[in-house]
């Protein structure tokens, strides 16, 4: 083998195939067991009465404030999320490691901090716990954020990839890529229009709706790094099934459809940081769009696909009315001359 | 669309589409598929960061090395692979390289850190080129003393005449890049399309701009009169971008080049004119930037780039070469014919 | 080798420009096109424009990719 694999590339923290290597290849080896191997945005622990949703997360982007967030922020919603995602959303507790590179500003700490005590507030979660370490100069890039949150899951829900099942629709919450493109604009010096923002945001708010009004929900995950595509091949693959979608019918805002143009990308692989995809039973899907339309961040809920058979692989009809097969995120988004 | 071209077209013709851009939107959007019982669209050479040779991007590897030494690149040539190694792996190991969206941004880099000296990969056919001869310009008008590019640039109609004049495929009619003629205008490919009396038509990049383009050529072939067309309209013109033309002349020489996979082609590519040396990033190198064009054992990159065969009849396709472990440059670059086959062919 | 696309200049100062594509922004370089003037759209490649968008021949094309799009030609059935 060449001498490339030795080494971490910046593509194994893409959240496609090559972080799904890693995770196979070295951390569920070592630590494998039943609930770590579901591989779901939380783990869920069983115990008599009421079962907890727990996990983990580290957050580190750049640029550390953009328009509609910022670290801060990312850190608390992005583990309200993944709680939420398996049903925690009651009562969510959550502790925050932080590290940080000698020489950050106070001011910029504060405002992090802030940004993180608003966030909570908003999603009725309490920090509890924390940790600071500071390293040198040029050992971290700024601050890193590490989170663990655990939240109660509500009586009788199962949710997860096993419980998607042929026929079921697949729908999403908002527009996918705003994160994404937010993030690469400031990076690549491309100004988008006055007022758009990432889609950082809080979940709990419409996972407690859908809970509420007992939809039928089978899964729930939010496309953070890897996008939609991503997400879908997860799901497709651990369960196998074949999940076909219409591309004409998955919400993607114009901006951010330029903004891909320019740099050779594609929308469906950028990452979302506020948006979910929900796996309904069929019967459920105009139950489910009428519950996430009811919120705020939902307003632009829509069915995009269905799982149409057994297979293990995402299929998109395009634009043109032909169809294309929606592989597994590569590595990095990088722009193209090609 | 799709249906007139099945409707009206007789038997199973051949058409090569030249341009990687155009062999991804064509898999991409299905077109292939679709048409693939009255139309077969096989891909061509067009494909920029496939036919860099391995040793070029060996070179580029070693600047990067350099105490001092920055790299700057277009996304695309990250991942190529090159000898063990590729500068996306060089990076990763403590390497200068940056990723940037245009030569500019790689000017602004050298400007804004005197201290070290900055290398850009200067990778793309004539649609780039005269972008980065303007950057040289504007370099020199700025004075700048850190800044340098390593040029693989090549050039289209070369190697589409190399492709006919080795006449290894029965081809009824050529897709021309869009963008490129944008530049050189379709003067440039008269010649070659007379001497071979195939038709051609300069095509555009959305689904309809292609499925016109085929259409045209199907009309073109049914009607027994082979010539050069232009679909794209509204961006070609027959003598192209003269000024783009001109700035390109005054920085490069063309000069004969290696092509990975396909070999030498002469008077292929462009290296930077003697007035120019002092933007050579070829002065920090001690052996000249040769091609070794040896290509992995099995790997058909060379056939396919001349549409001999189809991604499908090489026999390390999607086994030993994916696209998370490429072994040749068409599956290496997002547009080559195997990466596009691999991702999007159904 | 051909991802280029149409954008509006906004701005220019001659070789600078901004140009803008469905709401997104950015600086592009006119060293290209000596003879382009603010209003224009242009083909932008790697932050350079390439050439100017002929809007006759644009509207031409446009009519013809829309009947391919999804409406019927005036010879089909």
């Amino acid at each position: 083998m060449s001498r490339d694999e030795d080494v971490v590339r910046m593509a194994h923290g893409g959240g496609g195939k090559l972080t799904h290597a890693l995770i196979e290849s070295i951390f569920l080896p070592a630590f494998r067991n039943r609930i770590l191997e579901r591989l779901e945005d939380s783990a869920v622990l069983p115990r008599r009465g009421r079962r907890i949703a727990f996990t983990t997360d580290s957050y580190t982007v750049k640029p550390l404030f953009f328009p509609g967030g910022d670290l801060g922020k990312l850190a608390i919603d992005g583990t309200i999320n993944d709680l939420a995602m398996q049903g925690g959303v009651i009562q969510p507790r959550i502790s925050c490691a932080f590290i940080v590179e000698e020489g950050l500003s106070f001011d910029v700490l504060r405002r992090i901090v802030e940004s993180m005590k608003h966030a909570a507030e908003h999603a009725d979660a309490q920090v509890v716990a924390g940790d600071t370490k500071v390293v040198e100069r040029g050992a971290a890039d700024q601050i890193y954020v590490t989170t663990s949150g655990v939240a109660f899951v509500s009586r009788g829900l199962r949710l997860g990839a096993e419980h998607v099942s042929v026929g079921d629709a697949v729908l999403v919450s908002g527009p996918v890529g705003d994160h994404g493109a937010t993030v690469l604009a400031s990076r690549f010096d491309l100004k988008l229009r006055e007022g758009f923002k990432s889609d950082c945001a809080s979940l709990r708010e419409i996972v407690a709706e859908l809970i509420s009004r007992e939809v039928e929900v089978h899964c729930m995950r939010d496309p953070t790094r890897g996008g939609l595509a991503t997400t879908l091949n997860e799901i497709a693959l651990k369960r196998g099934v074949r999940i076909d979608v219409d591309e004409n019918m998955i919400p993607v805002r114009p901006e951010v459809s330029a903004l891909c143009e320019i740099l050779g990308l594609d929308p469906l692989y950028l990452a979302c940081e506020g948006r979910m995809v929900c796996f309904t039973s069929w019967e459920s899907r105009d139950k489910a769009l009428e519950s996430m339309r009811s919120q705020d961040i939902g307003c632009d809920a829509a069915m995009i696909g269905r799982v149409t058979a057994e297979g293990g692989r995402v299929v998109a009809e395009t634009a043109v009315g032909s169809h294309r097969i929606l592989s597994m995120y590569l590595g990095e988004d990088q722009p193209r001359i090609c | 669309m799709l249906d007139r071209i099945v409707h009206e077209s007789e038997g199973n013709l051949s058409f090569m589409e030249v341009c990687g851009t155009h062999t991804v939107a064509i898999s991409k959007f299905g077109i292939r598929s679709s048409l693939r019982d009255r139309v077969k669209l096989v891909s061509g050479p067009g494909c920029p960061v496939c036919v860099v040779p391995g040793s070029v991007i060996d070179s580029v590897i070693r600047l990067s090395r350099k105490e001092g030494f920055t790299v700057a690149t277009f996304g695309d040539m990250m991942r190529v692979p090159a000898h063990g190694s590729s500068l996306q792996a060089e990076k990763a190991r403590g390497a200068e390289v940056q990723v940037v969206y245009s030569p500019m941004d790689a000017l602004e880099l050298a400007r804004r850190n005197g201290e070290k000296m900055l290398v850009f990969f200067a990778v793309g056919f004539e649609t780039t080129a005269p972008a980065v001869a303007a950057t040289v310009l504007e370099a020199e008008r700025q004075g700048l003393r850190n800044f340098f590019i390593l040029s693989a640039h090549r050039l289209i109609p070369p190697a589409v005449e190399m492709i006919l004049d080795l006449g290894e495929v029965n081809l009824d009619g050529l897709m021309l890049p869009g963008h490129v003629s944008t530049v050189i205008g379709s003067l440039p490919y008269q010649n070659l399309v007379e001497r071979h009396r195939v038709p051609a038509v300069i095509t555009g990049f959305e689904p309809a701009d292609i499925l016109q383009g085929i259409h045209m050529l199907v009309v073109q072939v049914l009607r027994h009169s082979p010539r050069l067309e232009t679909q794209y309209t509204r961006t070609v013109r027959p003598d192209g971008n003269p000024r783009a033309l001109e700035l390109m002349n005054q920085v490069f020489d063309v000069v004969d080049s290696l092509w990975r996979g396909l070999g030498k082609i002469a008077l292929s590519g462009l290296a930077l004119k003697t007035k120019y040396a002092a933007f050579d990033a070829g002065q920090f190198l001690d052996e000249s930037v040769e091609g070794d064009g040896v290509q992995t054992r099995g790997c058909r990159c060379g056939e396919v780039l001349r549409a001999v065969c189809e991604p499908l009849d090489c026999p390390l396709f999607g086994r030993t070469c994916t696209p998370e472990h490429p072994v040749g440059p068409c599956m290496v670059s997002s547009e080559g014919s195997c990466a596009a086959w691999y991702r999007y062919e159904v | 080798m051909c991802l280029a696309i149409p954008a509006k200049v906004v701005e220019l100062n001659y070789p600078e420009a901004t140009v803008a594509i469905g709401g997104v922004a950015r600086r592009a370089r006119m060293d290209l096109l000596p003879d382009v003037s603010v209003g224009d759209y242009v083909i932008v490649h790697a932050g350079f424009a390439i050439q100017k968008l002929d809007e006759k021949e644009a509207l031409k094309t446009l009519r013809l990719l829309s009947e391919i799009a999804g409406h019927q030609g005036p010879e089909d059935p």
